[in-house]
């Protein structure tokens, strides 16, 4: 009647639970005090710059409550636009404008926000309505992506984002993350959002899920979700390791997107990612984990700068052993 | 894993700590385990009556003197008399005087007594015991009982039972000894003769409801470094019953001078009282470091604190173990915690009204494009408004209960409103149920923990509690299995 499944079975299968993410991988693998570094969108933005990494273009960004109306400033220079709060959690207060005309601006979803609701949101932004905790904010605002026409039909609305869990430095699982009408257009997995594992070696689906439970189609389009393959998979690999060295978190979750012309940018980082990733891919997290922890084990007698092999080894290594 | 060494010691610390402090408050200083728990006090009133000689009187009565027993409280009644009680010489008595009386008297003495904690050994005889000789025949009688026990014994002990059993015995000297002297004398006579000390004492059998009694006679022998019982007199005396040594040194029980045909009578009734009650009059008496000390206002303040970390365990185990989801950390533990002084139904009733009218309230507030900290201070507002307006038409509707609303912490409740609709406009009414039901949970488990009479008694009474709770909650800590709910979360997991 209460459907559990048995907690045997599912250490056999490596399935890891809240509290082992937190206790053994969280809390020992990412420092603290670089946790500012991936809860704040602008550092990491900066950071990533810094360092050559793809990220979307960063417009401007409204600092203090005074400066609010200037932002207009920068929205009348472009069509399309992103507002964002730089220290968000699971894709609060994201305002995504596609088009601008005389009417006001457009969602993807087709409403239309005037400029004074405009001026509001950002000051939500500020006062920290949607931050961590309820600090005051700052907002940033960034050119639209163009999705890859890969993803059309099986989203609904919201931006597709590809999910990556990075270990060490080692991308060690991925799921595409499509947005639902149950979702509300956001790609959080708890709120309705689909699922899609794809296997590290191809970037191919190897199952999809929504709420948890298994699906095969998008729910609201009816487009098969058993044959995605994401293009540029080896650049997105790539990246994500990069993100290690970015923000010396051990156990990191980056999240990727798409840009029909530019190729995957990273759009944020996650030091406390989810493990819906699991279901998405049928299968635990906690091998991968353990082979990696392994490796580092075996190198134990080197330097730790040593230790850390290139993003071109970590990204060969993971092709090689995780399918 | 070397590191969890110093964590399995802490645990261990914490663990032995708590036990022992336990076991302390319960045998040392008899908290006792349940708040039902009841110990018998025994109410012993004296009534002494003699005819007055029309001239002065002094009356003295020797007071109980019994170590396993504690007096709690006495009285005297007596008309006009002065009286006195002197408790500072070996012998404790009251004394009564009049310069002038006449006629019958009655005096009355009453002393509340209950079993002592902790049962002090008398203190062994300060002199080696001489021997009054009795005159002839009876003396060379007493020699030969004695010399016919000493040869039928080993030790001291083994005489007692010898010359015990001769005194019920048809042995002729025995019975000569019998017709001039009580059997507790002989037995002392035959004792002191063998250098044993032994003494007569006067004691009370403890059965409720008896009145008119009288003093029973005892001997008390020292043998073996400690004093034993002997009944002989009331062979029909229930050797287990209760029993209060009220007369052991002093030479008389009463002694009234200036008065004839004195006459002392015992009536004893039992009461009960509460354990607990009691065990912290004691200690509130005593300098022992500890709550009951402090004045009442405080203790009672922490009543409610020392609450809370039940109230903490709750939130960890349901969150850690079971993996419930709640808004807020401890939110739950205040709303439990004002549910105790709301009553359950009220409290619920009025934490539903007072949130989801908030919210309504909130919906509005959040179109006045409001920054973040005036519409939280904007929500206090709308929540103590509430108050003051539920409160008002429970009064008018003659709902009395309904009033205790007033007890919600607001700002807390302003917070939960504002987060429940931050999460509404987030993340959709899906979720505020989820987490808004999730709170409800916790802080009704932790109500029902925390309004329980015993967890209540333990947590205030056995502070070793505390300890056992920190104890758990460091090892929940620690725990990295999987939580209940993702067992049904992974179950797809579990099925391929």
């Amino acid at each position: 009647m209460l459907n559990l499944a048995s907690p045997s079975k599912l250490n056999a299968r490596g399935v890891m639970g809240m509290n082992q993410r937190n206790f053994l991988y969280i809390a020992r693998y990412n420092d603290r005090k670089l946790y500012p570094y991936v809860d704040d969108k602008l550092k990491t933005k900066v950071i990533a710059l810094e360092q050559g990494l793809a990220v979307p273009e960063l417009l401007g960004v409204v600092r203090y409550q005074h400066e609010v109306r200037g932002v207009f400033d920068i929205l009348d220079k472009h069509q399309g636009f992103c507002i964002k709060p730089a220290k968000g959690s699971g894709g609060k207060g994201i305002l995504v404008i596609i088009k601008t005309d005389d009417n006001g601006y457009h969602k993807a979803s087709g409403d239309i926000v005037s400029r004074t609701e405009v001026i509001r949101h950002v000051s939500n932004i500020l006062a920290g309505l949607f931050s961590l905790g309820g600090t005051s904010d700052v907002a940033v605002i960034e050119a639209l992506i163009e999705f890859d026409p890969v993803f059309n039909g099986i989203s609904h609305h919201g931006v597709p984002d590809i999910r990556m869990i990075v270990f060490q430095g080692y991308p060690i699982m991925s799921m595409l993350r499509l947005a639902t009408r149950a979702s509300d257009g956001k790609a959080n997995l708890h709120q309705g959002a689909v699922g899609v594992g794809l296997g590290i070696t191809d970037g191919a689906t190897r199952a999809a899920v929504q709420f948890d439970r298994p699906i095969h189609e998008h729910p609201d389009t009816g487009q098969s979700l058993d044959n995605i393959k994401i293009a540029h998979w080896q650049d997105l690999l790539m990246l994500s390791a990069h993100c290690f060295e970015l923000s010396g978190l051990g156990y990191l979750g980056v999240d990727i997107v798409l840009d029909k012309n530019r190729g995957p940018l990273i759009l944020e980082l996650n030091a406390r990612p989810g493990l819906a990733i699991q279901t998405a891919n049928r299968t635990g997290l906690l091998p991968r984990l353990r082979s990696i922890e392994a490796l580092d084990l075996k190198n134990e007698h080197m330097s730790f700068q040593r230790r850390i092999a290139p993003a071109e080894d970590r990204v060969r290594y993971a092709i090689e052993h995780f399918e | 894993m070397s590191a969890r060494a110093p964590f399995l010691f802490l645990i261990l610390l914490l663990v032995v700590v708590g036990i022992t402090s336990i076991y302390y408050r319960h045998v040392e200083d008899n908290v006792p385990l349940t708040t039902g728990e009841r110990i018998s006090i025994w109410q012993v009133e004296a009534e002494i009556s003699f005819s007055a000689n029309d001239e002065a009187v002094n009356a003295e009565l020797t007071l109980p003197q019994d170590s396993s027993f504690e007096l709690i409280e006495e009285f005297t009644a007596s008309p006009a008399y002065g009286v006195h009680v002197q408790r500072d010489e070996a012998t404790p008595k009251v004394m009564w005087s009049k310069r002038n009386a006449q006629g019958r008297q009655t005096l009355y003495y009453q002393g509340s007594f209950k079993a002592a904690s902790q049962v002090q050994v008398d203190a062994p005889p300060t002199e080696e015991p001489s021997v009054n000789w009795w005159p002839e025949p009876y003396r060379s009688s007493a020699q030969t009982v004695l010399d016919s026990a000493l040869e039928r014994s080993g030790d001291n002990e083994l005489l007692l039972l010898q010359i015990e059993k001769t005194l019920q015995s048809d042995d002729q000297n025995m019975a000569l000894l019998k017709s001039e002297y009580s059997r507790s004398a002989i037995f002392t006579q035959l004792l002191s003769m063998a250098r044993i000390s032994s003494k007569i004492v006067g004691g009370l059998i403890l059965e409720d409801g008896r009145r008119n009694q009288s003093l029973v006679t005892f001997v008390k022998v020292y043998v073996d470094e400690k004093w034993r019982l002997f009944n002989l007199e009331r062979p029909d005396i229930d050797p287990e019953s209760p029993l209060l040594i009220w007369r052991q040194d002093a030479p008389f029980l009463l002694d009234v001078v200036g008065g004839s045909n004195s006459k002392i009578s015992f009536s004893i009734s039992r009461t009960t009282r509460s354990a607990i009650k009691d065990a912290r009059e004691s200690l509130a008496n005593s300098e022992a470091f500890g709550l009951y000390n402090l004045p009442l206002a405080e203790q009672n303040l922490f009543k409610g604190i020392l609450l809370l970390p039940i109230g903490a365990l709750v939130v960890v185990f349901l969150r850690v173990i079971i993996g419930v989801k709640c808004s807020g950390t401890f939110m739950p533990i205040l709303i439990a915690t004002s549910f105790i002084q709301t009553e359950l139904l009220n409290g619920l009733l009025g934490f539903l009204i007072i949130v989801s009218t908030g919210l309504v309230i909130r919906s509005y507030l959040s179109h006045l494009n409001l920054l973040l900290v005036s519409r939280i201070s904007a929500v206090v507002l709308v929540v103590i408004g509430l108050i003051v307006l539920f409160t008002i038409i429970a009064f008018r509707l003659g709902l009395t209960e309904a009033l205790t609303i007033t007890f919600f912490p607001m700002i807390i409740m302003a917070w939960t409103i504002e987060r429940m609709s931050i999460l509404w406009e987030e993340e959709g009414a899906r979720e505020v149920l989820i987490q808004g039901g999730g709170s409800l949970i916790v802080a009704l488990v932790a109500y029902l923990m925390m309004d329980n009479e015993v967890i209540r008694h333990w947590a205030f009474n056995f502070l070793g509690v505390h300890a056992l709770i920190m104890a758990a909650i460091l090892l929940m800590g620690q725990y990295t299995g999987y939580r209940l709910l993702e067992l049904r979360r992974f179950k797809p997991l579990d099925d391929s």
